[in-house]
């Protein structure tokens, strides 16, 4: 009796995974998926926070491959251990805070861990050659399959038959003739072949993967990197860069204003664990405040608050100032003019 | 065959899927669990999940803000 091999996918929720996947199932290996969370995933959520985007469904598009393939998904929290790779990447990052080609070591690193834990053949990804500049190039993919550990038991049946044969293609696992020779950054060979296979609903999100692509999040992140005065960060802090808008008029401190109500109910579950502002006489935004504020620095963020509040045109508006939700002053105070809060403040 | 409730409010999605998923990963096939969650992903997320995972959804409710997705665990191979 021959063994059935068994091969995990990295799922990212993408259609190149996804194809990768397929092709491997469809010769008979038995796959299941995997998927990373690193908190700087690009996932419905963040659009989720914002009112105006509720009546669109959403989906997290990892589950919905899964599903689609007709595969298990373990998703795994690698939030904490990912934070080695952000903050100290060997091979440097890519054109913004995106360290993408230590990332893949990592995550591949991770599967081979799960391949092994779990009695697994082989690894399965997306790449193609070409397709990223940093971590998908011919020379960097050896790169992934060495320092991840996994060697020739990573496939990417995407670009295989420009690469050299790995063991699932050596031992006859699965027959090299049937993958495939993807290369560039062409995105035709991948939609040609999804239009075959029949699907049309996958997701295409414009700006890659993860946040850290972005070059406004990395701008924030970094931002936040140089006002603490140290390369770290929570889970709490890489999901609040995702959200509102972000205001340093100060070195010290630092203003989060949520831009319509999804957001201030995303902010207010923050409220005990940083300062915040409301706006009490007109409708207006909740702000939280990062940092540690003079007197002087209260007034200038109460102004700020207001600028962002209806009452922008009002000769005063009232706003609170509260520690863990318990109001500590109130301010009379003028709105900031437009002119008053200067772009280099926007971060 | 037992009833657990897990606090999964003011996660982001796919967070409450990682929490239920590791969660039920302990527990016993009949067993339920109530997922209380925050973000109306989970609305979706957590029955994809299920679906694809051999889990059952009993029942889903929203009562203002909160979200709550019971689970009875399947056979887990
Ligand atoms: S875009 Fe983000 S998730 Fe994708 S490889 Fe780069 S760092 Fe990793």
């Amino acid at each position: 009796m021959t063994t059935q091999r068994k091969a995990v996918a990295l799922i990212s929720g993408g259609l190149d995974s996804m194809l990768a996947a397929k092709t491997i199932m469809d010769q008979g290996i038995h796959v299941e998926g995997i998927n990373f969370f690193t908190g700087f995933c690009v996932e419905g959520h963040t659009h989720a926070i914002r009112k105006k985007d509720k009546a669109k469904p959403k989906r997290n598009n990892a589950l919905w491959v899964a599903e689609t393939l007709g595969i298990k998904l373990h998703i795994v929290d690698i939030v904490d251990e990912y934070k080695d790779v952000v903050l100290n990447p060997s091979h440097g990052y890519g054109a913004n805070l995106n360290p993408c080609l230590d990332c893949k070591c990592f995550m591949v690193k991770k599967a081979r861990q799960w391949v092994e834990e779990n009695n697994f053949d082989f690894i399965i990804t997306g790449e193609v050659i070409g397709q990223r500049p940093m971590s998908q190039r011919k020379d960097t993919m050896p790169v992934v399959a060495r320092e991840s550990g996994a060697n020739d038991r990573l496939l990417r049946p995407l670009c295989a038959k420009n690469l050299p044969a790995t063991l699932p293609e050596l031992e006859g696992w699965v027959d090299r003739e049937r993958l495939h020779d993807f290369s560039g950054r062409s995105r035709k060979p991948q939609m040609a072949m999804a239009k075959q296979l029949g699907l049309t609903d996958y997701a295409q999100p414009a700006g890659g993967c993860c946040f850290l692509t972005d070059q406004n999040y990395s701008h924030r992140l970094a931002d936040l990197w140089t006002a603490r005065k140290t390369r770290d960060y929570e889970l709490d802090d890489i999901m609040l860069l995702k959200v509102g808008r972000h205001i340093r008029p100060r070195p010290n401190f630092k203003m989060i204003i949520g831009r319509e109500e999804g957001e201030n109910k995303f902010l207010e579950g923050y409220r005990k664990m940083f300062a915040s502002m409301t706006t009490d006489s007109c409708p207006g935004p909740l702000v939280l405040l990062d940092g540690e504020l003079s007197q002087e620095d209260l007034e200038l963020a109460a102004a700020i608050a207001a600028r962002f509040s209806q009452g922008r045109e009002h000769e005063q508006v009232q706003i609170g100032y509260h520690i863990n939700k318990v109001l500590k002053q109130r301010f009379n105070i003028k709105p900031l003019g437009i002119e008053e809060v200067p772009k280099e403040w926007h971060i | 065959m037992s009833h657990y409730e897990l606090d999964a409010r003011r996660l982001l999605c796919p967070m409450p899927v990682i929490r239920a998923q590791d969660k039920v990963k302990t527990l016993a096939p009949g067993d339920t669990l109530d997922v209380v969650c925050t973000d109306p992903g989970a609305l979706n997320d957590i029955p994809a999940w299920c679906r694809i995972n051999g889990h059952e959804v009993l029942d889903k409710k929203q009562i203002d803000d909160e979200i709550i997705v019971c689970i009875r665990v399947g056979n887990i191979d």
